[in-house]
């Protein structure tokens, strides 16, 4: 096929930043995110394998205030991701194409995946009476 | 030189020649994640500062290694796809993206099969 030198499409920076764009790029940004906590996840269960010390020193990481952050912020990345994807699930099957209702599922799903990491959250500190 | 036109070529195919196969899996994997992400992370709050101990107690009670084994399949085949297609559409060297693709594929697996282990190891090792 005959690409030669065609004018290419302008990238994301020249466009102002809207919902929907902003979704969308959250989307995959969170899907990267949530590879890189895949394989934490695979460490801490290969560190459990291993043997008590090496889970020890994974948890001591995971419950340092970086790691609550990075835990923290995958919480957030599954559940914005989760609740995009069944977004995503409603365009596939031809529902909720209209503007006005992509606007208004963008905002029903990021406010949802806010909501849903802070009740994780609460709920996480709550079964250790905050002692962490 | 072929006969066939560019559209015909094309058609059904998309840029990793391999038409809807991809777009249907990861529709597939994505569907198995919603309850097992939820399952997840309801699990994860209970387990938040456990020890080894606690931990193995949680992986042997009824359904916790089915599903954790469950999860991890969905998770990283879910993973592989979706970075397929981050990799398809950056990595534009013909030899690179070829790479990119083969690793994408050898490291999902390997750290699929590699959790599945230890998840075995924990259940019924020491």
């Amino acid at each position: 096929m005959t690409t030669g030198n065609r004018p290419l499409s302008p990238h994301l920076q020249v466009y102002k930043p809207q919902i929907t764009s902003v979704l969308s790029i959250f989307h995959r940004f969170t899907g990267v995110g949530l590879a890189v906590g895949a394989l934490m996840l695979a460490y801490w269960l290969n560190a459990a394998a291993y043997g008590p010390e090496a889970f020890e020193r994974t948890q001591a990481f995971l419950t340092h205030w970086f790691g609550k952050l990075l835990l923290f912020g995958w919480t957030w990345a599954l559940l914005y991701h989760l609740c995009n994807g069944i977004r995503h699930m409603f365009w596939d099957a031809g529902r909720g194409l209209e503007m006005p209702q992509v606007r208004a599922s963008g905002w029903f799903v990021y406010i949802a995946s806010v909501v849903l990491t802070l009740l994780a959250w609460t709920a996480g500190y709550g079964m250790l009476g905050g002692s962490y | 030189m072929s006969l066939r036109s560019d559209l015909g070529r094309v058609r059904g195919l998309g840029s990793a020649n391999e038409g809807t196969s991809h777009w249907w899996a990861q529709r597939v994997t994505a569907i198995a994640l919603i309850p097992l992400s939820l399952w997840f992370i309801y699990s994860a709050v209970t387990l938040v500062g456990i020890d080894r101990a606690g931990f193995k107690v949680w992986l042997n009670a009824p359904g916790s290694i089915l599903l954790m084994t469950l999860f991890v399949i969905a998770l990283f085949y879910h993973m592989q796809l979706g970075l397929q297609v981050v990799i398809e559409d950056y990595v534009h060297n013909e030899r690179n993206k070829i790479v990119s693709l083969v690793l994408n594929k050898l490291v999902a697996i390997f750290f699929a099969v590699s959790s599945i282990i230890a998840l075995i190891k924990v259940a019924f090792g020491g």
